[in-house]
């Protein structure tokens, strides 16, 4: 059956085969879980489901980990001692790390299912969103919309002209050519000679100088396309593999409410076991157990144990590197294989949703070669008047990453609303307050998500992966999945699979 | 999921009018260097520090501590035999991100001599960019 779907294209979406049976009497074995993210609490509840007696540590004083969402009365404190207090109007947010979910990340949506966790549509591709390269077009953002069929039209039209010039006649036979032909025509909205031009072929693409309307004056006028030569040189063509990409293609989903739904709701089921405020300082391990040293964040002085018959460990490598862990000498030099990237968001909210009442623009991304590189419209509460949030920069990796990082947050929020403001002018009258996380400086993560190298991976990844006597690691950085949730409750699941497998025969 | 990785360009912005209309604004923005592509364009040793070093190091470079932390390079023995400090911002270590695709030689030897003689830190030996294209091998 497997194999049939398989040769369908049915079951290809996802390693994810349905909700893990751990079969067995596990005889009382006792678990201990390291972090209280989508990982550890998913190591946790189905263990405990399993028979297992289970405990969590957790860093922070609430679950999720990196499933992390900022709303107005939050506060949050950054490495370097700078809090901020989030303002935002009740019912606003930002999610600072995971903000997206690609709908063939099938065990995530598998636990939203499960836990009640409603999604609603995040929109990766809005046609009306912008593009914006500096220095191209006078310094105007371009619709998404008008690239993408004046890129696509003029391509198209090259094509079909060195078709008719028969120079693909060794390529392409002649019957082929005819049909490529009427493909071109209708992909590129060319003209019948086959030409990309300002009418109303082309404007139904890229659209219009004047929109169809009603009555006397409805006639519509088309626009003029923009350069090939334009387009090319300004490089804005680099945008759009964001709507080509595996990762970003349609549908994509949030939860309703702000990303940390999904964490509260794994917390629902096994808040019980998790210890907050537990920063945990050595792991160590025989062959009758695991210990865990741990002091209380408050009270930092008084050393703490924790003892199971095994460990799942989710901290991220950027930490767990630094700790004595009691592995083997392969694993060890695994953990200490993957640097952290540095990610920085920044939200920004406003006096009222102008970039839905000014420009039409409804949801999804706009794209910049500034600093910020893109500016994110809610995907939620359409149409509302008052006030909105604007994630106001997401910057993943890179120069720039690392610049915003070493700001204070104040400047992070005057530079993003300095930017922001040459893409949408509005800023300046309409800004009110923001808020700024940098990954490099969060207590808890010290970095957005692993970045393994090729090299890195051949060496190290299946070593990382072992089961090393009672230690199993889990978490995105234990998949092939880097910084998404997905593959941090895939690794997660693959890890008490092992785990049970070991214990059934022990 | 990465961008892809223009070539590299700098904006140099000012104290910009706009900001002093913010409720938030910032008071007496310095004049602060953007890179544009995937590589650094800030080329002194301070300044390579201030935007790039202090994101996890912190301004005085005293380093944080978290669930984890960062080492202070203020006062640092490590610092005394260069080589360690090129091959850190080379090649990375644990969590650190390597930066040897991110600045040039002459970008490395410049941070790494900036923290050799600053923060406590008085190593005379000067750093080349000779130095760093030998360590990346």
């Amino acid at each position: 059956m497997y194999h049939a779907m398989t040769s369908l294209g049915f079951a290809s979406e996802s390693p994810y085969q349905g909700p893990i049976k751990l079969e067995g009497d596990p005889k009382g074995a006792s678990v201990l879980v390291l972090g209280a993210g989508l990982a550890g609490m998913t190591a946790a509840l189905e263990l405990r489901n399993a028979g297992y007696k289970v405990q969590i540590l957790e860093f922070n004083n609430r679950p999720g980990g990196r499933n992390w969402t900022l709303r107005g009365g939050d506060s949050f404190t950054e490495l370097g001692g700078f809090t901020q207090t989030c303002d935002f109007e009740s019912g606003l947010y930002i999610n600072p790390g995971p903000w997206r979910i690609p709908y063939h990340h099938r065990a995530l949506l598998d636990y939203c299912r499960r836990l009640g966790v409603s999604l609603e549509p995040f929109i990766q591709l809005n046609y009306n969103a912008l593009i914006h390269a500096s220095r191209a077009f006078g310094g105007a953002p371009q619709r998404i919309r008008a690239i993408r069929a004046d890129f696509q039209g003029q391509v198209s039209e090259l094509l079909a002209k060195v078709t008719q010039q028969g120079r693909l006649d060794e390529a392409v036979t002649r019957e082929d050519q005819e049909i490529l032909l009427q493909a071109l025509r209708s992909w590129g909205a060319l003209d019948r000679d086959y030409r990309y031009k300002a009418n109303l072929i082309s404007a139904q693409f890229r659209g219009y100088a004047r929109a169809p309307g009603g009555g006397l004056d409805a006639l519509p006028l088309p626009g003029e396309p923009l350069a090939l030569s334009d387009i090319l040189k300004s490089r804005v063509w680099r945008y759009l593999l964001n709507f080509a990409n595996y990762n970003f293609q349609t549908t994509m989903f949030q939860p309703v409410g702000g990303m940390d739904m999904i964490g509260k709701a794994f917390a629902r089921e096994v808040g019980d076991l998790i210890r907050y405020n537990c920063k945990v300082t050595r792991i160590q391990q025989n062959d009758r157990g695991v210990t865990v040293s741990y002091v209380d964040t408050a009270s930092p002085a008084a050393v703490r144990q924790a003892q199971a018959d095994w460990c799942i460990c989710t901290i991220p490598l950027s930490i767990l590197s630094q700790l004595p862990v009691d592995v083997s000498a392969a694993v060890k030099s695994a953990i200490d294989a993957v640097p952290y990237a540095g990610s920085v968001k920044i939200g920004l909210q406003f006096k009222r949703r102008f970039w839905e009442e000014d420009e039409a623009i409804y949801g999804g991304i706009s794209y910049t070669d500034l600093p910020i590189r893109q500016i994110a419209y809610p995907n939620t509460g359409f149409n509302r008047s008052g006030r909105g949030v604007l994630l106001g920069a997401y910057i993943f990796d890179g120069a720039n990453a690392y610049e915003f990082t070493a700001m204070t947050p104040a400047e992070r929020v005057a530079r993003a609303i300095e930017f922001g403001a040459m893409i949408h002018p509005q800023y300046a009258a309409e800004y009110e307050n923001g808020i700024a996380v940098a990954w490099h400086r969060v207590p808890f993560a010290l970095g957005c998500s692993g970045d393994w190298s090729e090299e890195a991976r051949i060496t190290h990844y299946r070593n990382l992966c072992q089961i090393d006597g009672r230690i199993a690691l889990a978490g995105e950085h234990a998949s092939a999945l880097p910084a998404w949730q997905e593959g941090a409750i895939l690794s997660s699941l693959d890890a008490i699979t092992r785990l049970h497998d070991r214990v059934m025969r022990t | 999921m990465q961008q892809s990785r223009p070539s590299s360009r700098t904006w140099r912005l000012g104290a910009a009018a706009l900001l002093a209309s913010l409720s938030a604004a910032v008071s007496a923005q310095d004049d602060r260097t953007f890179s544009s592509g995937y590589r650094f364009v800030e080329m002194t040793g301070e300044e390579l520090f201030a935007n790039v070093c202090q994101g996890c190091h912190m301004r005085d470079a005293g380093g944080a501590i978290g669930a984890g932390s960062y080492p202070s390079l203020a006062d640092n023995r490590n610092l005394e035999a260069a080589g360690y400090p090129i091959s850190l911002v080379v090649n990375g270590r644990r969590g650190m991100p390597p930066f040897g695709d991110m600045m040039t030689d002459g970008q490395i030897a410049a941070v790494v001599n900036y923290l050799r003689t600053h923060f406590g830190n008085s190593y005379q030996d000067v750093v080349t960019a000779k130095d760093v294209r030998d360590a990346r091998r």
